[in-house]
Order: structure tokens, then sequence, then C-alpha cells
């Protein structure tokens, strides 16, 4: 692995600055506050190619590298965490599985779209009974000749309500556990399919988290998505590229406090000097720093090895427990260093905070990635 | 339609500081940008790229780090870049540095040539007209806004000091735009996938049809005779009084001052 950026991520890199600065981050207290999703902030990130980029060119995409866009989502996360996960949830978690299990007429119908932003994208594998145990799938697409009849629900859908087309797991055969397993496209409008409750929720609360219904909502049968019966497999591999995305949209969270405190504590005076001047925050403040480098570090590899066609799914495992518990410190430690100002919502530290949780959590909890990486130890 | 645009790689500071002792930049440590002038410039180009199927090449002298912009530029989508780099360029002052510029353009087909009005580490605002003059075609400065007619002239606002003029002016003519004139666009993602797979044209001078005796120091009348940083001006007074007391404490100053 080259540690130097290459040419082209160094562009890239002034370009999403550049972007995030002017566009994101002056709307990122806002959309929290509101809990509004930044649907103007999709359009314009459609129309420059964030919403595709590591689709090649000829199905619509940009032809960028899973390592551009990791970068995309760190950068993006490092202003808004809610951003960030709408743009990863659309791309790894709906655009990937296409793209890599898709039929040539499901990539030609499909990713052009979602590609430019037009449509957006969402993944829904969780029930209230299926989480870590994600097998216990109770949501049942029955064989009706020329079409799927999918009945059941999902819930805590990122995206849901603004998506258009969305990636749901389902049981196709009871009696065969997860090779019973199979995963359908299903789009918006679709009769039988309906948004339920959206939730209220402590962080990213700009992104939309609800319940998707289904009563024997028809689907077309050229609409399942790789292979009957390996759904499961399907959602397990869409979750560990899924994971290098929450792993860079912590980062990104945790670079975010950083930056904060680094500005807060040279500017705080107390005692007659800046904080800065305390070894207590110079110390802290190095044990930070090179946490979040070292999340960086993770999450460039696993991207790498993405980007290589090698496995990753160790990697993506120990990106995502790595950056997304330094996110968690990180942001404690930034609002201590904040004090009273931390706590509340004039400073940004106390959204990040609040954002960073999540990343501890969906996509597989840190208790899972610790089963994927001992597991791979131990086997 | 063809269009010309010069642009400059500028260090990025609004503090440029200077080395006392022998009066140049320092630029260790200054991150390197395109002017924000010319950026509007280009924006302006690539606008009429949009609308017209305008050819768009992008022209700049420098050494060769300057290639970073061009890339950019590829990245929001011209056409041609090219990059005139030759020990013969150096030390160019605004005359040597014009007529460089239009030795190049010379060789080249255009309707329209733009510059950006000034760049933000010499602020002169004299290469773009001196082009012009090079060139022997017309000029409009300080471009605001432009409107094309599909055939062979340009409607521009021009701004002034005090208010603005609308002029018309044909093909083929120069103008200078102002960084307010527009909102450059961004690069795109696939932009910036293929920036680094297309070719930026690299020119010496002997690929310019300009007399060598113009070029670079050589060619430069411009004597810097000493560089200095300004001196800070004093914080001033601050009075927290209510309003009828403050226009009384401004009055009385300015009339100890005999300015009103």
């Amino acid at each position: 692995m080259d540690f130097n950026i290459t040419k082209q991520e160094e562009l890239f890199l002034q370009m999403i600055r550049e972007f995030t600065e002017k566009e994101i981050k002056p709307i990122a207290a806002e959309i929290d506050e509101q809990e509004r999703f930044p649907i103007e902030t999709v359009e314009k990130m459609g129309k420059l190619g964030i919403m595709g980029i590591p689709v090649p060119k000829e199905f619509g995409g940009q032809g960028g590298t899973n390592q551009i866009y990791s970068m995309a989502v760190e950068e993006i996360s490092r202003v808004c965490g809610t951003t960030g996960v709408v743009v990863s949830a659309h791309t790894s978690l709906c655009i990937a599985p296409i793209l890599e299990n898709g039929t040539i007429e499901q990539k030609q119908k499909y990713l052009p779209k979602l590609s430019s932003g037009e449509w957006i994208g969402a993944f829904g594998l969780t029930e209230p009974n299926a989480g870590t145990d994600a097998a216990m799938q109770q949501t049942f697409a029955e064989d009706a000749g020329d079409k799927w009849i999918l009945n059941g629900s999902k819930i805590f859908i990122t995206n849901a309500e603004y998506a258009h087309v969305y990636i749901v797991i389902a049981m196709t055969d009871k009696s065969q556990g997860t090779k019973g397993i199979s995963a359908f496209i299903v789009e918006k409008g679709t009769p039988g399919f309906t948004i339920g409750k959206k939730e209220k929720k402590l962080g990213i609360r700009g992104s939309a988290t609800c319940e998707l219904i289904f009563e024997n909502c028809e689907i077309p049968k050229e609409n399942l998505l790789g292979r009957l019966g390996k759904g499961f497999s399907l959602a397990m591999k869409t979750l560990d590229g899924g994971r290098i995305g929450i792993a860079a949209q912590a980062l990104g969270i945790a670079q975010g406090a950083m930056d904060e405190t680094v500005k807060y504590t040279k500017e705080r005076k107390q005692f007659g000097k800046a904080i800065a001047k305390f070894q207590n925050t110079q110390f802290q403040l190095a044990d930070m720093e090179t946490k979040v480098q070292a999340s960086r570090l993770l999450v460039r590899s696993a991207a790498f090895k993405k980007d290589k066609g090698v496995p990753y799914s160790v990697d993506a495992a120990m990106a995502k427990l790595f950056a997304a518990e330094t996110a968690m410190e990180v942001t404690t430690k930034a609002i201590q260093f904040h004090g009273g100002y931390g706590y509340t919502r004039e400073y940004p530290v106390e959204r990040m905070f609040r954002d960073a949780k999540i990343t501890e959590i969906y996509e597989g909890t840190s208790e899972v990635q610790r089963m994927v990486i001992s597991g791979n130890l131990l086997k | 339609m063809k269009i010309v645009v010069c642009i400059k790689q500028v260090p990025d500071t609004t503090e440029v500081k200077l080395d006392p002792v022998t009066g140049t930049l320092i630029r260790d440590g200054v991150p390197s940008i395109m002017n924000p002038d010319d950026k509007s410039g280009l924006e302006l180009a690539l606008e009429l790229k949009d609308k017209f199927n305008a050819e768009v090449t992008v022209l700049t002298m420098g050494p060769m780090q300057a290639e970073a912009i061009l890339r950019e530029a590829f990245a929001m989508g011209v056409d041609r870049a090219i990059l005139l780099t030759d020990r013969r360029f150096a030390g160019a002052d605004t005359l040597a540095t014009s007529n460089a510029l239009a030795g190049a353009i010379k060789t080249l087909e255009y309707d329209l040539v733009i510059a950006g009005r000034q760049a933000i580490d010499g602020d002169t605002a004299q290469v773009g007209p001196q082009i012009a003059e090079h060139l022997d075609i017309p000029q409009v400065s300080y471009l605001q806004n432009l409107e094309y007619d599909g055939n062979k002239t340009f409607t521009i606002k021009k701004q002034t000091e005090d208010g603005y003029q609308i002029v018309e002016v044909d093909s083929p003519c120069l103008v200078t735009v102002l960084s307010t004139a527009n909102n450059p666009r961004y690069m795109t993602v696939k932009g910036i996938m293929e920036a680094y797979d297309k070719e930026v044209e690299i020119w010496s001078a002997d690929k310019i049809d300009v007399d060598e005796a113009k070029l670079g120091l050589k060619g430069s009348p411009t004597k810097v005779k000493k560089a200095f940083t300004k001196g800070v001006k004093s914080a001033g007074e601050v009075y927290e009084v209510d309003t009828e007391e403050a226009i009384g404490i401004i009055i009385s100053k300015l009339t100890e001052k005999f300015i009103i």
C-alpha cells in the first residue's frame, strides 16, 4: 500500500473540502435541529458525481475508487454526520449490491439514476426481532409464479422516506435457514409498500430513519437480486463494504471534533493563558490525534484492499470498530475541553458527540466487529 | 467559438509576507491556488461552452508546478491546456509576461481571450490589457456580466468606480473578469478521474511567436527598488456610549481634523 495519496485523490480532496465548507457546514446545525433531510445537498452532490463515485462510467457513474469514496464520506462527515450517512447508505448499501450482484439489465436500469443522485438508495435488513441476529428474518417473499409477494416489515432504515430504490432482504424458504434468504430490489410506489413511522433519534437527526411495511406487495420476478437463497451472504458482503463507509463517517466526525477542539483550546483563556498551553491539554490532544490518524490508516487500508479485489472484511471490521470507538472517545473529550460551552448547541461538538454514538451500533455493532475479527483469528 | 483563458497559479493568502532582506515573496508553506479572478474568467468561458458549445483552452506561464491549476481546469471541464515553461521566461514583469502569453495566443485560433482582472499576488491588473494591445484587439476590463448574441457581438456590463457601463464589442476581443462576476463551478468527480489522463501541452519559448529579447528578465523594464510590509495601523479609540453621545463624539473628531 502506498501511503502517499494519488494526484487524483489530492484534487478530489481540494474539491470536496471546498464543497463541504461552502455547501454542507453552514446548514449542518440547522438540519440537526429541525430533523430535516438535506435534500438540496443530495441534488448538489449528484451533479458533482458524489452520489456515484465507485460506479463505472458505463453505468453512468464516475469511475472512481473506493478510496476516493471513503475520503468523500470522511470529509462530508467532518462537518455533518447526517449527510455522511446519507451518502454512505446510498452508495455502500444500495449501489454496491446492485453493482456486485445485479444482472446487466438491473445495472442499466438502476445505476445511472442512483449515480446521478436523481434516485436515492436504501437497504432493508433489520427487523424488530432480527438485529445482530440477522438470520431471524420474518419478512417473507412468496413465489407466485410470475411475481414475488412480499409480506413483513423492516425497521431503522436509513434514507427510507426519500429513497426510490430499496434492497430488501426476505425469507424465501423457511426450511433452509440462512440458505432460504434472498435479496430483492423494491421500487418506491410499488403497491403494498408503505413507509411507517419515522424515528426520533439522538444523533444524525437529519437522516430519515423509518420503518418499511410490505403488505401483499407484488414485485416483478426480475427484481430478485443475486441468486435465490444467496440473500444472507449478499447482505453480509454488503455490510462488509458498508463498514468502510461507516468507519469513514466515524473518522470524519472524530476529525471534525479535533478541528474544533484544537481551535478552541488555542482561543480559550483560563488562569491567564490559553488552555492549549497546559500540558494536560497537550497530552490529551496528542492521544486523540494519534487515534484519529490510526483510524484513518485502517480505513485507507480496508478501502485499498477493496479496490484491489482482495478479501477485506476483517480490515473493514477493524476500521469500523476502531474508528467508531475513537469517534466516541474524541467527541467526549472534545466536549470536556469546551466545558459548559461544549454542552450547549452554541458549539458543534455537542452535535458531533450525538452523531458519533450510532457509529458503534449500525451496520454491525462494535460487538459484531469483535466477533468478525476474533472469528477470523480463531478459525 | 474558440476561447482562450489566461490563468495564474498564486499563493493562497491575503497576507503575503515579504522577505525584508530580499524583498521577495515568502512562498514556503503557503498552498498554491488558481487566482480567484482567473477562476471566474474560466467559469465565464465554461458557461459559454455550455450554451454555445465553445471550445475552451487554458493557458498559463509558470514553473512546472503550475500544471496543478491546469489539471484543476481539466476537472472543471476545459478542452485543452497549455503550460508555458522555460528558463527564458523567468524573472518576467507584467510586460514580459504579456509578451509571452500574447506570443502563445498568436499561434492559436481565438474569438475571445479571457483574463482575470488581477492576480492576488501582484495586484497589477496589467497583464490582461497588455495582451490585448500586443494582439491589437479591443478589450473590455472589469467585466461583471457578459451576454453573447451567438454570432459576433458581446454585450458586456463593465464595473466602474462609481457605477457600471454597458458596452458592445465584436469578436475577436479580450475581457478581464472580476471574481464577483460569477460563482465558479466545482470540479466533478468524473472530471477529476480523467484530469490526469489528458495531456497538458508544455511549450518552450521556441514554440511561441515573439522576439526572445522581449521575454523574461531581459524583456522586463520594471525593477523592484524596495519592497516592504505595510505598517500596522493603531487600533483606534473605542467608546461604549449611547447613540446620541456617539454622534457628538464623531462630529467633534471630524471637526477637529477639519474634515467637516
